[in-house]
């Protein structure tokens, strides 16, 4: 049972991540025509090839977002989903895409995450700017609204806060092991001229020394917000004959989520990621020592020390000794987020920061990483981390 | 611009549990089913989906499960409130709350740390926030 490795992602598109963005603004359904448009180029596929599409929603419309885009793009597809996962939503994506696909349903797929910024609008909607709560809903009703938002848990940086202080209680904690995951994916990002970090390397000393933003979390372990986007092209072995590149086979998948707010998870520091790659490894026939490449969703240091743990690279509550013991630069022992990780990279807008990893780990498998390329890499873990670790997904991508 | 403190707006089902904390009483439903105590508030319970839930007042001492101090506010509404000390707190009935801490220095904070109840009053609305025992 589970994905047989019958679809392979063969073509791959990305935005230039950019803190002030400076050119033109698009909208959504624009940016999803350009992504396609670069992304089946890329895998040496036409638009006459693409039958299916994964999207998240779009600012343009709340409602159908799937129809909106097959309209707009002049597509005809046989499999159309939205997914509501936040940051597990690329990674979600593509499992899906990739299932669609070995049931027969369609052939190609276009998983896309526009991420720059849309135009302004000349009659903006009235919206009450007092009432605003980041992803927090603040519509009546909602649990967020009346048991987060008035006592202050709103936004990411507490929940993750939250998350790090009791793993510090549970297991002990090193603020340098937690600092060198930072500092190693800045060492990536000069690897990866689309980085907006790209040109400044920093050390263990720059993250501690940087401003505590909520204990125990310093402004340099958390990621920093950008223009972007990002697409995959996902095909049936019959179409990944004729691409360009080295076909990239989605092999195994997972998917955990139980809680919106962390403060109901069963226990803080056990992760959906957990269960997720746990699927993903099963399904695949792989494990954690067959992996070259770790590209972990990492909103926050500590996301990545948890999913480092829960995948089973190590065991529980020995996830800093593993980081203090491992170089995790593309050139090092344990290469994680080659391209910077959104750390390093930046965070597009929308969901194409979730869509950077499976996009790097796709460029390393196909051996296109230029200046961080893990030699030899065969084989890549990527997930996906939505809300406050309300979420996540786990992909096992293989080249052929 | 003016950003007003968002304050709870109680629901049909979760009207008894703001009352509760306006009386300077904690209420929580348990199931009559399978004794769980359930919170937030639900219709159902969340351990087996009974609908027989009954309100009972608990004494609302727990202990830290965790916390932050957050040095810049986490929403412009909460600007004059830094640092924030903002607390989960699993009370002895073993459910968890979101929370803020008063009547501590920021520096005693710890998990695990014994509290009780402060009803702090604010605009017509009673929070459920939690002070050292
Ligand atoms: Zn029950």
């Amino acid at each position: 049972m589970g994905l047989q490795g019958r679809a392979a992602i063969t073509g791959v598109a990305d935005f230039k991540n950019e803190r002030k963005y400076t050119g033109k603004r698009k909208f959504y359904t624009e940016q999803w025509a350009e992504l396609t448009q670069l992304a089946i180029t890329d895998a040496g596929l036409s638009k006459q090839d693409i039958d299916g599409l994964c999207c998240a929603s779009i600012p343009e419309s709340s409602m159908f977002a799937p129809a909106t885009i097959a309209e707009y793009l002049g597509l005809r597809v046989n499999f159309a989903e939205m997914v509501d996962l936040g940051g597990a939503s690329s990674v979600s994506m593509i499992w899906r895409a990739a299932a669609a696909i070995e049931l027969g349903l369609c052939e190609a797929v276009v998983c896309a995450a526009p991420g720059l910024p849309i135009p302004s609008n000349p009659n903006p909607p009235r919206r009450d700017p007092t009432r605003l709560f980041g992803s927090v809903s603040a519509n009546w009703g909602s649990p967020q609204t009346e048991f987060d938002v008035p006592y202050g848990n709103v936004a990411q940086n507490a929940g993750y806060a939250l998350i790090a202080q009791r793993y510090a209680a549970t297991y002990g904690y090193d603020e340098r092991a937690l600092a060198k995951i930072a500092a190693d994916q800045r060492t990536n990002a000069q690897g990866n001229p689309n980085a907006v970090f790209y040109g400044q390397p920093i050390t263990i000393d720059d993250v501690l020394q940087s401003k505590m933003i909520a204990d125990p979390l310093h402004i340099l372990e958390i990621v920093m917000p950008c223009a972007g986007g990002c697409a995959v092209v996902v095909v049936s072995d019959r179409l990944a004959k004729k691409c360009r590149h080295r076909p990239v086979h989605i092999t195994g998948c997972g998917e955990h989520l139980t809680t919106r707010s962390v403060t109901y998870a069963e226990d803080m520091t056990v992760t959906p990621v957990g269960p997720a790659a746990a699927s993903a490894f099963r399904m695949s026939g792989k494990s954690p020592r067959d992996i070259d490449v770790l590209e972990a969703y990492d909103c926050y240091t500590i996301t990545v020390l948890l999913t480092i743990e829960d995948s089973g690279f190590c065991n529980k509550g020995e996830g800093i000794a593993f980081v203090n013991e491992n170089d995790l630069t593309f050139a090092g022992s344990f290469p994680v987020n080659t391209h910077g990780g959104q750390l390093g990279a930046g965070q597009a807008a929308g969901m194409a920061g979730g869509m950077s990893q499976p996009v790097e780990g796709v460029r390393q498998i196909m051996g296109r990483a230029e200046g961080r390329q893990v030699p030899h890499c065969d084989t890549a873990l990527v997930t996906g981390t939505g809300g406050i670790m309300s979420e996540q997904s786990a992909i096992i991508l293989e080249g052929a | 611009m003016d950003f007003p403190r968002p304050l709870p707006v109680p629901t049909p089902t979760t009207e008894p549990f703001w009352n509760g904390l306006a009386e300077g009483q904690v209420r929580l439903q348990q199931c009559d089913d399978c004794d769980a105590w359930v919170f937030y508030p639900r219709s159902h319970c969340n351990a087996c989906l009974s609908p027989n839930l009954t309100w009972k007042t608990v004494s609302g001492k727990g202990t830290i499960y965790s916390f932050t101090v957050a040095r810049r506010p986490t929403a412009p509404q909460f600007a004059d409130d830094i640092p924030q000390l903002i607390a989960v707190i699993e009370l002895n009935e073993g459910v968890r709350l979101n929370s803020v801490m008063v009547n501590i220095d920021p520096t005693a904070l710890a998990v695990g740390l014994a509290v009780k109840p402060v009803f702090h009053r604010q605009d017509g609305s009673t929070l459920l926030y939690f002070e050292p025992d």
